[in-house]
């Protein structure tokens, strides 16, 4: 069941220039699976919708979620100032998240670029599988790296060459004469475009998460849509809503 | 206390309805709230075939509030029948059908495949979406063009129909004399107000289309003063929205003189804002002891 609540910050860090690390306590932390994302709330009234921010991990536990973002504009900024105490609403939880079930036991890619990275945490935590987790970043300010590295092998290619592969996360794959069943991945634009030529060419399945524009973040406002192959079921136009239907995608279903 | 409204000889239960666009069909929201306690759910504008739309980004925050270009996706008239009207029907409340088109044609088609539909209790006709290239908004700014088109649904719709008024024009009560004179049951008011934001750091528009229909808070006052200055020149019913999020806001609009009031762009935000609304209403009732909801239609004092 989906809800706007209010969530208590238990901690938030800066751990990259301007990519915040928040862990908030809250009961929707239950049902949350990796690929899924939460609304959150600026308190400034002149911002009124909810920023979409992935689920970076989840504790049980602590009914908590962490939240690893960056600052884009007003309302991430807002939240960057939150400490430990405060309370912010969030709505969730949102989306449909990777389909574990396809990478089980298999030899599975979990590639992450930039603010990407952060749901490739989770998954990696839960996916039971041969992983190879690259993250892709534009420096040596690199993040969730060691959090990462708990849960498989992590190849690292930085843009500027400073820390591993010089390049991004296909080269890294080069690089490493490394080769997978199936692809899990959340990033930028043109890596996932990259990712879905990668995986036709090896006749292999990728699920890219992807990203888009939102205001309601529940599917009705039909803001954030992608083109697919096949007509979607909601408007039976070949448009699906990245917020329900997504944000996580079969590749090979959607045109991007 | 009674908070029961009429219009067009349609009884709702309460004032509260849904800004078209904003609350789907009621699917998605009914996780949210209990979709028997409003007044009524007025539908995504729907079309005689399937729109596909407008290229993304379609939603952009300004200050306040918020751009759309949607560009009216819906999944057309039939699919609308088989599956939205029916998991509407199980809930108590009116169903308002939102009907857009390119042509006139277009519309009394879909105005004609509603006829039959008797749990559609009124049709609200959207000739001011700003986001569509053809048809329309093209219908909603001239007056000629709004009475032709209101008397030629009129000879159609089964349903009373409720013509939606765009903020886009220079004399909204010229719209809206028209409106009523071609036999309009009511009017809606207002859609959204065009506008445009630029990223000023990709020296691009936010919007793909450009512009885009700006709704929120900050749209209310525009509002409020469109609505007051319709109830003084038309005798039929006014929804009023506009930036509604509180039922201090719902009864500004009621006190201007609309008979109800729609919740829209204030559901992204907060999804709970339609019930919220319809609880505070009664809340400022029992506080100015006022027995009948219709007591305050209009009733601003000079």
């Amino acid at each position: 069941m989906k809800a706007k609540t209010t969530a208590t910050v238990i901690s938030q860090k800066e751990i990259a220039a301007n990519i915040f690390d928040m862990w908030i306590e809250t009961e929707l932390a239950k049902e949350a699976h990796p690929g899924q994302f939460v609304g959150v709330y600026p308190k400034n009234k002149s911002t009124i919708l909810p920023r979409p921010i992935s689920i970076c991990e989840v504790s049980e536990e602590k009914n908590a979620l962490r939240l690893v973002y960056r600052i884009a504009g007003q309302g991430t900024g807002e939240f960057s100032g939150l400490t430990a105490g405060d309370c912010v609403e969030i709505l969730g939880i949102l989306g449909n998240g990777f389909p574990l079930e396809e990478g089980k036991g298999k030899k599975v890619f979990l590639m992450g670029g930039g603010i990407g990275v952060p749901p490739i945490l989770q998954l990696s935590k839960e996916l039971e599988a041969d992983k190879s987790i690259l993250v892709g970043y534009r420096d040596a300010h690199l993040f969730l790296k060691e959090d990462l590295e708990q849960y498989g092998k992590v190849y690292v290619a930085t843009e500027d060459g400073s820390v591993g592969t010089k390049g991004n996360v296909m080269d890294a794959i080069a690089a490493n004469g490394l080769d997978a069943d199936v692809i899990f991945a959340c990033g930028p634009m043109p890596m996932l475009r990259a990712i879905k030529k990668y995986a036709g060419e090896h006749q292999i399945k990728a699920y890219i998460s992807l990203e888009e524009h939102m205001a309601c973040g529940v599917g009705a406002c039909l803001g954030c849509v992608v083109k697919t192959k096949e007509v979607d079921h909601h408007s039976h136009v070949h448009n699906a809503r990245i917020c329900t239907d997504g944000p996580v995608f079969d590749a090979e279903e959607v045109d991007i | 206390m009674n908070t029961k409204v009429t219009i067009a000889g349609v009884e709702l239960k309460n004032p509260v309805m849904t800004g078209s666009g904003t609350f789907g069909s009621g699917m998605e929201y009914s996780e949210f709230v209990d979709l028997n306690q409003l007044g009524a759910v007025v539908t995504k504008g729907v079309a005689n075939v399937p729109w596909p739309g407008n290229p993304t980004p379609r939603v952009a925050e300004v200050y306040g509030g918020m751009l759309n270009a949607i560009g009216l996706q819906n999944p057309g008239i039939d699919v609308f029948m088989e599956r939205d009207i029916p998991f509407l029907k199980q809930y108590d409340t009116k169903i308002i059908v939102n009907v857009c088109g390119k042509s006139v044609e277009d519309y009394i088609d879909v105005v004609e495949k509603l006829s039959d539909e008797e749990a559609v209790a009124l049709l609200e006709i959207n000739v001011s979406c700003p986001n569509v290239k053809e048809g329309a908004i093209a219908f909603g700014q001239k007056a000629d063009a709004l009475y032709n088109i209101t008397s030629e649904l009129k000879k159609h719709a089964k349903q009373p129909i409720i013509m939606k008024l765009s903020p886009n024009v220079t004399d909204i009560t010229e719209m809206a004399r028209a409106a009523e004179a071609a036999g309009a049951d009511a009017l809606s008011l207002i859609n959204t107000i065009t506008g445009m934001k630029i990223d000023i750091h990709r020296r691009k528009f936010a919007l793909a289309n450009k512009t885009g229909g700006m709704s929120g808070p900050a749209i209310k006052p525009v509002a409020v003063r469109m609505v007051y200055q319709t109830a003084q020149a038309v005798k039929i019913p006014i929804i009023g929205m506009g930036g509604i999020a509180t039922a201090e806001d719902a009864i500004e609009f009621i006190l201007a003189g609309a008979t109800a009031v729609s919740v829209g762009a204030m559901n992204f935000v907060n999804p709970y804002t339609t019930v919220e609304v319809v609880k505070g209403i009664e809340d400022y009732m029992k506080q100015y002891k006022v027995e009948n909801l219709t007591d305050l239609i209009g009733a601003v004092q000079g």
